[in-house]
């Protein structure tokens, strides 16, 4: 069986999670993979240890992974492989679905675990329930969540490089414009690190305080209700049942007591750090690294902490 | 409060509220009129939403009103077959002795247990076959009058922000014009409170009293379910002068019911009910069916206890009280849906007699209670929970045998009720400490995860719907004296007593609150207001609840 | 220009879901449904189109039981001109749906067709792209911002660390993203307006689609609830451990 990863790329370099998808590819079977860009992102794929060979769509359309012809590149290529895979992302999410319609396909997002080459286990429910589906589809076409496959190394292979573009058809899309984000903090529901805080912070003023430390991690910021609710930071702000859900890969719970509303929006984050001063405090109970002590202390420490860690 | 003007829909009949009542009085109402005009709204989400219940529930009254219930496939699948009354210690539970004869009231031959939220949304299934059009996800908020008369209700506005100013989402509310409205919000309504007031319908009556129940839905291993077993205590944890107990039913596919009432005429300022609730749990009485379950749903909500004595003028010009806003819940029975749901009959058949008539008030409704099982049912048991204030638990347990069993209900004398609720709260320092256990996460839970399997949801930018009338009071009263008892009181910690070390106030998580009511009720200078929030807020009991 | 809006009858948002104890699913008996948050959000931009004046016509689509048409009822108050309830038992998958979708969308010819992104009961996030790429109409998914104007659909996305802006020829799909919009309620007096509203019923194999799912759910679990990790003495160590062992930082 050989699995058709969908890589993507940022900046030139392949995105970290793409990687995973390699691992999670691997576990099927012999791996190609396609990447759209230039050439050096067709390079940087072909060092990827486990890919055979790489595939690189040259077509305009593609190149701006515009879903139409990117999609009927797939699924003109589809008839050599078994399964075709993505990291769960923007770009798959768009694209890998309307293949998977060309090739009559239901599609299996957002995949945790393979079973075996037909059986995979997915959220539902928002990570509520965890389903275990089996597809009778003689091809799979499925997405991976990253943070559950560790990242195939950057370097270390040497794939053939191979060109290949998309099926002649009328272009019914055009790219127009991108804009990154400005901001310097990333969105809550997009970031890798996010620093939250509750009402241990106590007011308004002091939950700036929280600011220092995620500018030097990177960190989206987010809050608790009970830190909302006392007027602490905006609504937009909440993690939790009534408002974000979110699963980064870091989460720094600080001076939040972890009410079960509050761990609903933040329990499948990778890793879970609490700090709080209350030992007792429910968050302890599904923290991977718990603190215990006083947050306006410890905050301070942390910076120099990694500051002297560089 | 806004200038849009609002869009108006008449109907002959308005009901406000989708329980057993409001149900009963829809169905009866489309029989007996059936080219009368019925509109029924619910502030719950969806009918059934804010239903809670034991419950162990009378057909009577169902059969009367739909006789072919069974064959209409209506949700009653657990016959009671199995009861016992335990009166418990700390660590042991005695079995009542020949329950059928010192607790009459208490014999539950011929009823069923049920999920009461699965029982209306039955219910309403066979209004709206009927023709009735029912609105859930609406709030009954204002009463609009005109001439002295009661012409119908306008629902809340929605999309309104937290600082009071229309979002960009506004939407004003609605007026349901009718010829006649019934309201049917069951104990201690928001709209029933103001109409008591405009009609002084309270006047030579006893104040009403109340309990609070709190429940729990569990699913427990098949292999320690009993179908059909109910099973009440009394006694501990509760002390002499404090009335309650608890409930265990299991009913369905391994369902048990859970719960626990506490009277709100309790005077120890650091009671709080809940962790009552809790930690009755942990009696050996009870504790083995809970071992390797899982709790699955939460809830609360105030009952009234008054009894005949504190039932009010039932009709007022342009409509009438039914159900649990009236208060016809019948104490030692443990039930009020099968009176609700009679009330809710007998007030349809005075509106369908004025409206033929063209007369006002719908007068004859307070006749046809006094002519019916209903009075007859309460006028028994009338003197039984006062009697429990007067003479503590166990005294008011010896004068409950001895009613039922020489007096027979037919005392000559009535006891009445003395106080309200918040009139008998003792101080902090007068008051005795509780030490309650801490929850262990498997049998016994803390307040926020408890409130969190009741689903409930407000839609955070609105005003808070607990009006604290005078905040100042709140320090002076509540604080200096109480020691804040509605964060004990409150089965939801919607109120939290914050700052305590420097400067304490009072903290309302208002989106917490499951509509208990409890707080209206108990606060001792019934300085705190429980208004409608914005429609479909509140909690969403599952079905089974 | 016509509109096609499909809507989804799932467990409300505010339930949290309960994995049935015979792990055959999650239960649904007596649980509150609405319509999926995306799909309103999917109604509200198409009413927006209608009253600039650029729709003309608002058809909203339910594929499901009975009890879908309560869905329907809502779209209607919100500002859709009829419905028509595709009427199955099964649980039809994205590409099932897509199906019916592409069958309808030849008997109604709408030159814009408005989904959420995803269900919030599978979320699969796959039907509008599935829908697009069975009609070979172009797809515009995720969507944050639509602007309608000489026969193309301008629509920004959101994408992975910022916004897409792709310029669409009509006929397209366009997947309604969180951001869109923020959906009306459904007032009381539009609600009851709505039950005047036509809405009808038509079975997946009067349009000659098999619904057949291509799935089959082996089993439903619980996630693995998390345990108690371990107590740090001090910031640094803390620091240490989530670079050295958690490797995050």
């Amino acid at each position: 069986m050989t699995v058709l990863v969908l890589l993507d790329h940022e900046a030139g370099a392949i995105r970290q999670a793409s990687r995973s998808a390699v691992t999670a590819a691997l576990a099927l079977g012999d791996v190609h993979a396609l990447v759209t860009g230039d050439a050096a992102v067709a390079a940087a794929a072909a060092q990827i240890p486990g890919i055979a060979q790489v595939l690189r769509a040259t077509d305009a359309g593609s190149a701006h992974d515009l879903a139409e012809p990117l999609a009927a590149l797939i699924a003109s290529l589809a008839g050599a492989y078994s399964h075709i895979v993505a990291a769960s992302g923007a770009t798959a999410k768009n694209v890998l679905p309307r293949a998977a319609a060309l090739l009559d396909v239901q599609p299996i997002p957002d995949v945790v675990s393979i079973v075996d080459g037909e059986t995979f286990v997915r959220p539902i429910y928002a990570g509520s329930a965890l389903a275990t589906v089996k597809s009778s589809d003689a091809k799979k076409v499925l997405t991976v969540r990253a943070s559950n496959f560790d990242p195939a190394p950057a370097e270390g292979g040497n794939a053939a490089v191979r060109e290949v573009t998309a099926p002649d058809a009328p272009a019914v899309s055009e790219f127009v414009s991108i804009e990154r984000s400005k901001s310097e903090r990333p969105e809550l529901d997009a970031a890798r690190i996010i620093v939250s805080g509750g009402r241990g912070l106590q007011n308004e003023e002091n939950f700036k305080r929280l600011e220092p430390l995620a500018d030097r991690l990177g960190a989206a910021i987010g809050a608790s209700r009970a830190a909302v609710d006392a007027g602490f930071v905006s609504n937009d702000y909440q993690v939790g049942q009534t408002g974000k859900i979110v699963a980064p890969e870091l989460y720094i719970a600080v001076g939040i007591s972890g009410a079960i509303q509050h761990l609903a929006g933040m329990k499948d984050s990778k890793v879970i750090v609490a700090i709080n001063k209350d030992p007792e405090a429910p968050i302890f109970q599904v923290a991977d690294y718990g603190l215990v002590g006083d947050l306006f202390e410890v905050l301070p420490q942390l910076e120099a902490a990694l500051d002297k860690a560089g | 409060m806004t200038e849009h003007a609002r869009e108006t829909m008449e109907f002959d009949v308005v009901i406000v509220g989708g329980g057993p009542a409001g149900l009963a009085a829809a169905i009866r109402l489309r029989q007996l009129a059936p080219d009368a005009t019925v509109c029924l709204i619910e502030k719950g989400s969806e009918i059934g939403a804010h239903i809670l219940s034991g419950a162990v529930i009378e057909p009577r009254a169902l059969a009367e009103l739909l006789p072919d219930w069974q064959e209409r496939g209506a949700p009653l699948n657990t016959p009671v077959s199995e009861e016992a009354m335990l009166y418990l210690t700390e660590s042991r539970g005695y079995t009542v002795p020949m329950l059928d004869r010192v607790m009459p009231h208490m014999r539950n031959h011929g009823n069923y247990i049920v999920s009461l939220g699965d029982v209306c949304r039955w219910l309403a299934v066979q209004a709206e076959e009927l023709g009735v059009e029912i609105y859930p996800g609406f709030a009954g908020a204002e009463i609009l009058e005109e001439d002295g008369r009661v012409v119908g209700v306008a629902t809340g506005d929605m999309g309104i922000g937290r600082d009071g100013q229309p979002g960009a989402n506004y939407a004003p509310g609605m007026e349901l014009r009718a010829r006649y409205t019934l309201f049917a919000e069951g104990c201690r309504g928001s709209l029933t409170k103001r109409a008591m007031a405009m009609y002084n319908l309270r006047k030579g009556v006893d104040p009403q009293t109340y309990g609070l129940g709190i429940k729990e839905l569990w699913e427990i291993p098949k292999d320690l379910h009993r179908p059909g077993l109910v099973q009440h205590s009394f006694g501990w944890p509760l002390d002499d002068r404090t009335y309650g107990g608890a409930w265990m039913y299991h009913f369905g596919e391994n369902l048990v019911s859970y719960g626990f009432v506490v009277g709100l005429d309790y005077p120890n300022t650091w009671l709080s009910p809940f962790d009552e609730m809790q930690r009755l749990k942990l009696h050996p009485s009870f504790r083995k069916f809970f071992e390797g379950g899982r709790r699955i749903a939460y809830g609360a909500r105030a009952l009234s206890e008054g009894g005949l004595q504190s039932v009010p003028r039932l009709t007022f010009p342009g409509g009438a009280l039914v159900g649990d806003a009236a208060g016809f819940l019948n104490v030692p029975k443990i039930k009020g849906t099968h009176t609700a749901m009679k009330s809710g009959m007998l007030a349809a058949e005075a509106v369908a007699e004025a409206m033929a008539a063209g007369k006002a008030e719908p007068a004859s409704y307070t006749r046809r209670v006094r002519q019916s099982w209903l009075w007859q049912e309460l006028r028994g048991v009338r003197n039984i929970r006062p009697a429990f204030a007067r003479f503590g638990m166990k005294g008011g347990a010896l004068y409950s045998g001895i009613d039922a069993m020489l007096l027979r209900g037919r005392a000559p004398w009535t006891l009445h009720h003395r106080h309200a609720d918040n009139e008998v709260l003792e101080s902090a320092t007068v008051s005795t400490p509780i030490a309650y256990p801490k929850p262990d996460g498997r049998i016994t839970f803390d307040r926020l995860s408890s409130v969190f399997l009741s689903a409930t949801n407000h839609e955070e930018d609105q005003p808070v719907h607990l009006k604290v009338r005078n905040p100042d009071l709140w320090k002076t009263v509540n604080w200096d004296v109480f020691r804040s008892p509605e964060s004990r009181y409150c089965p939801a910690a919607v109120y939290e007593a914050v700052d305590t070390d420097t400067a304490p106030r009072l903290q309302i998580n208002a989106q917490n609150c499951v509509h208990c009511k409890t707080c209206d009720i108990k606060d001792p200078a019934q300085n705190i207001d429980w208004v409608t929030p914005e429609g479909a807020g509140g909690p969403n009991y599952p079905g089974g609840m | 220009m016509k509109v096609l809006v499909p809507v989804k009858r799932v467990i409300d948002f505010n339930i949290k879901p309960r994995v049935k104890a015979d792990g055959t699913g999650v239960e649904t008996a007596g649980v509150k449904m609405s319509m999926n948050p995306f799909d309103e959000i999917a109604v509200e931009e198409a009413v927006r189109l209608k009253e600039k004046g650029i729709a003309t016509e608002i058809v909203a689509v339910s594929i499901g039981v009975q009890q879908a048409q309560d869905t329907l009822r809502t779209a209607l108050a919100m500002g859709a001109d009829r419905a028509i309830l595709v009427l199955t038992d099964v649980a039809v998958e994205p590409l099932g749906v897509a199906k019916v979708l592409k069958a309808l969308v030849a008997k109604e010819s709408p030159d814009l067709v408005i989904l959420g992104k995803q269900a919030i009961d599978d979320d699969m996030n796959a039907t509008g792209q599935m829908l697009a790429g069975l009609l070979g109409w172009s797809q515009g998914t995720f969507a944050s911002k639509i602007e309608i104007a000489d026969g193309r659909a301008v629509v920004t996305r959101e994408i992975d660390g910022g916004l897409e802006t792709v310029s669409l020829a009509l006929p397209a799909i366009v997947t309604a993203d969180l951001r869109l919009n923020e959906p009306r309620y459904a007032s009381l007096p539009n609600i009851m307006k709505a039950r005047k509203k036509p809405m009808e019923t038509v079975a997946p194999g009067d349009l000659g689609v098999d619904v057949t799912p291509r799935l089959t759910t082996l089993s439903v679990a619980e996630p693995p609830t998390r345990k108690a990790g371990v107590k740090v003495e001090s910031a640094a160590d803390l620091v240490a451990r989530l670079r050295n062992e958690a490797k995050v930082i």
